[in-house]
């Protein structure tokens, strides 16, 4: 079964319908792009995956539970972890607090157990703050553990963000443009680093991305949107010859004058 | 100028090593204490007396030594200076009672970022809640305001008092819910206008609840308010030991103020234990991600409706206690306390403070509460002095009686208090002391053990 599946899945904004009759599929172990256009609907259709958007029509069934009316936290504890495409951190915390924040579904402490300061919330703390340093170190970040967040240059932001989203043990990973700003090593080194994700943790991975190099290096699979459609589906090597991509790349008038 | 500025850093860094800080605030304390302890009525003395307990906060030395030091000036040397000049003791009160309202306000704005505009009307809900149970109010009820016969009963003992700074607690905690579940999905001004109007609300049930059934008296407000009762052994006790410190023997009414300044002082104490705990934990935590953003807060599993109610509860709670004790050394009660201006002058006590930080929003509160009550009354009132006197301000050759009566500090106190707002929020814009996040220790290798 996949992991992940959605059928129909419509959002209308107004008359304007964002994302339409959306079919699809992530099996457990992939990594899949999806690219398109801007405003060809890839971002609100994250959004509705992950209940910030509550979709018209459809299902989405993740892991065997509907998402459908479910809010963003309740999908986020069901294993659903994601970054955003302009940076989100909690600029005025640390960043080991921003990957604590993270694990808040995960931890089990309870309001009466802080005040208390038990022993097993004294220990869960201390565990969830080593766990926090070995996820900031395997992003490839080294001793920024007390700096503010927002002091962290662009690329060690994205990174948090990353460290951030696998603290809760997702088993879907949504990533919106991950590499967006960032420059060719960069770029080469978060490759890098989703690979090792998936390889070494089984995350799944779905990202948008823009950055073709990023997609055909990464992906195993691809599906294009436009205009709130998908398009087509395929493998990297489908997609670069695929004629109803293309066209809407490059639009219909400049196939035709060539 | 480069080498005054070399010496100077030098002396600060001195300051903070060695035995310096312990015989600076040694020294501090012991003056400020023998100041007001020869002068009781000198506003200068007092001032310097209470800014030692900053000295002791700010300079680097052993925990044991500050919480020693802080403990004899909070339980002996406070009370016995306290009951030598009542006033003193009220401004301490004050202080105390502000500084717990604070950190309670500081919760849901400092910590959660929810802009609470109405914040006083839980302390409202805990101070009618023993106004009404701690009084002869319930058989009150049938009479219209001034109506009622003299001779009434008191509906409960006053000892009960202690029970109700408990349940004080726990009914403000379930009116922050109910107003935190109409105004979850609001942000920002539109949360800031609804818990503005929600303030107005408590007042005006308040003012207005005197019929069809007389339940506040309003306007008017409720009295006498019961204290619990005081044994015997403890008035004894302290006039034993601290009788000839303070010279004169001490009337009960004084040993009240007393325990309502040391109850003050506890409620703090674990207002302050609560926020902390609560700030470092994943609750904490939870709240300054739904300060800094929403959206990624809820996309990392927060759910953001329990997590604001809770920070409303929490906040509210501690209000609700420290009505309760209002109430109690009041012994009176009105709508007035709980105005608009006051929610307003707790949130400028955090703001001023320092949003966020514990130990700023004391401060904070500290400061506002000796700018409204003694500095500028004490300025004023030198100033009238020195209109009766003969003396002229010097340079300009201008004789201070001939200064217009409108030139009254006391007049002019929030204009003063604005402008001192103003500077500050361009100069410490941050706060008097800026909230600072937690430095952790971090390793990534267990330690097993």
């Amino acid at each position: 079964m996949a992991l992940l599946e959605t059928s129909g899945v419509t959002k209308r904004f107004g008359g304007l319908t964002a994302v339409m009759k959306m079919d699809f599929k992530i099996e457990k172990g992939e990594i899949l792009s999806i690219i398109g256009p801007n405003g060809a609907g890839k971002t609100t259709f994250f959004n509705a995956l992950t209940g910030i958007y509550r979709p018209e029509e459809g299902q989405i069934i993740f892991n065997g539970h509907n998402l459908i009316g479910l809010r963003p936290d309740q999908i986020a504890a069901l294993g659903i972890a994601r970054t955003f495409q302009n940076i989100r951190l909690f600029g005025s915390m640390t960043v080991i607090e921003n990957i604590l924040v993270g694990m808040h579904t995960r931890l089990k402490q309870s309001p009466v157990h802080a005040l208390f300061r038990t022993k097993a919330f004294v220990e869960e703390e201390r565990e969830a703050e080593v766990r926090a340093t070995q996820l900031m170190e395997y992003v490839g970040l080294k001793d920024v553990g007390n700096e503010l967040a927002r002091n962290l240059p662009y690329g060690g932001q994205r990174r948090v963000e990353i460290a951030r989203a696998l603290a809760a043990n997702p088993a879907l990973l949504l990533l919106d443009e991950p590499t967006a700003g960032m420059n060719p090593q960069e770029t080469a080194e978060a490759i890098k680093l989703f690979r090792r994700i998936r390889d070494e943790k089984g995350i799944t991975i779905l990202l948008i991305e823009h950055d073709m190099r990023v997609v055909m290096n990464l992906s195993e699979r691809i599906s294009v949107m436009d205009y709130g459609e998908k398009i087509a589906e395929g493998t990297p090597e489908q997609i670069r010859t695929n004629q109803r991509v293309i066209e809407a790349y490059l639009g219909r008038e400049a196939l035709r004058q060539n | 100028m480069k080498t005054t500025s070399i010496s100077l850093q030098d002396l600060l860094r001195r300051m903070q090593s060695g035995p310096f800080p312990y015989i600076l605030t040694l020294l501090h304390v012991m003056v400020g204490t023998y100041l007001v302890y020869v002068s009781p009525r000198s506003n200068i003395a007092f001032l310097i007396f209470i800014s030692s307990l900053l000295t002791l906060y700010a300079l680097k030395m052993n925990t044991t030594f500050k919480v020693a030091i802080g403990v004899a000036l909070a339980l002996v040397v406070m009370p016995v200076l306290g009951v030598r000049n009542i006033f003193y003791l009220e401004i301490l009160f004050q202080i105390c009672v502000f500084a717990a309202l604070a950190l309670g306000l500081n919760i849901v704005v400092g910590f959660a970022g929810l802009l609470d505009l109405g914040y006083v009307a839980f302390y409202a809900v805990g101070a009618y809640l023993w106004a009404f149970f701690g009084s002869q109010q319930f058989y009150v009820i049938p009479y219209a305001p001034g109506t009622q016969p003299a001779d009434l009963p008191f509906l409960l003992p006053g000892d009960v008092f202690y029970l109700f700074l408990f349940l004080g607690v726990i009914i403000a905690a379930i009116t922050g819910i109910l107003l935190g579940l109409p105004v979850l999905r609001l942000r920002g001004d539109y949360l800031a206008i609804v818990t503005l109007g929600f303030g107005e609300v408590i007042r005006v049930l308040a003012n207005n609840l005197d019929k069809p059934w007389n339940i506040t008296n309003g306007p008017q407000g409720i009295t006498p308010i019961q204290r619990p009762s005081l044994p015997q052994f403890a008035i004894d006790v302290f006039n034993r030991f601290l009788g000839p410190l303070i010279g004169h023997p001490v009337k009960d009414s004084d040993i009240y103020n007393v325990l309502f300044y040391l109850l003050a002082l506890l409620i703090i104490l674990v207002i302050i234990m609560v926020a902390r705990r609560l700030d470092d934990s994943k609750i904490g935590r939870a709240w300054t991600a739904i300060r800094e953003d929403e959206t990624a807060a809820i996309a990392m599993g927060i759910p953001l409706v329990r997590m604001k109610l809770a920070a409303f509860a929490a906040g509210a709670s501690f209000a609700g206690a420290m009505g309760v004790l209002f109430a109690a050394s009041r012994t009176f009660v009105s709508p007035e306390s709980f105005s608009f201006m006051q929610s307003i002058g707790v949130l400028t006590m955090v703001i001023l403070g320092g949003l966020g930080s514990i130990p700023g929003v004391i401060l904070g509160a500290a400061v506002v509460v000796l700018l409204n009550l003694q500095v500028l009354q004490g300025l004023s009132l030198y100033l009238s002095q020195l209109r009766q006197s003969d003396a002229v301000i010097p340079i300009v050759n201008f004789a201070w009686k001939n200064l217009s009566t409108q030139l009254d500090p006391a007049k002019y106190q929030r204009l003063l208090f604005g402008i001192i707002l103003i500077l500050m929020m361009i100069f410490r814009p941050a706060g008097l002391i800026p909230a600072a996040r937690r430095q952790r220790e971090l390793t990534s290798e267990e330690t097993g053990d």
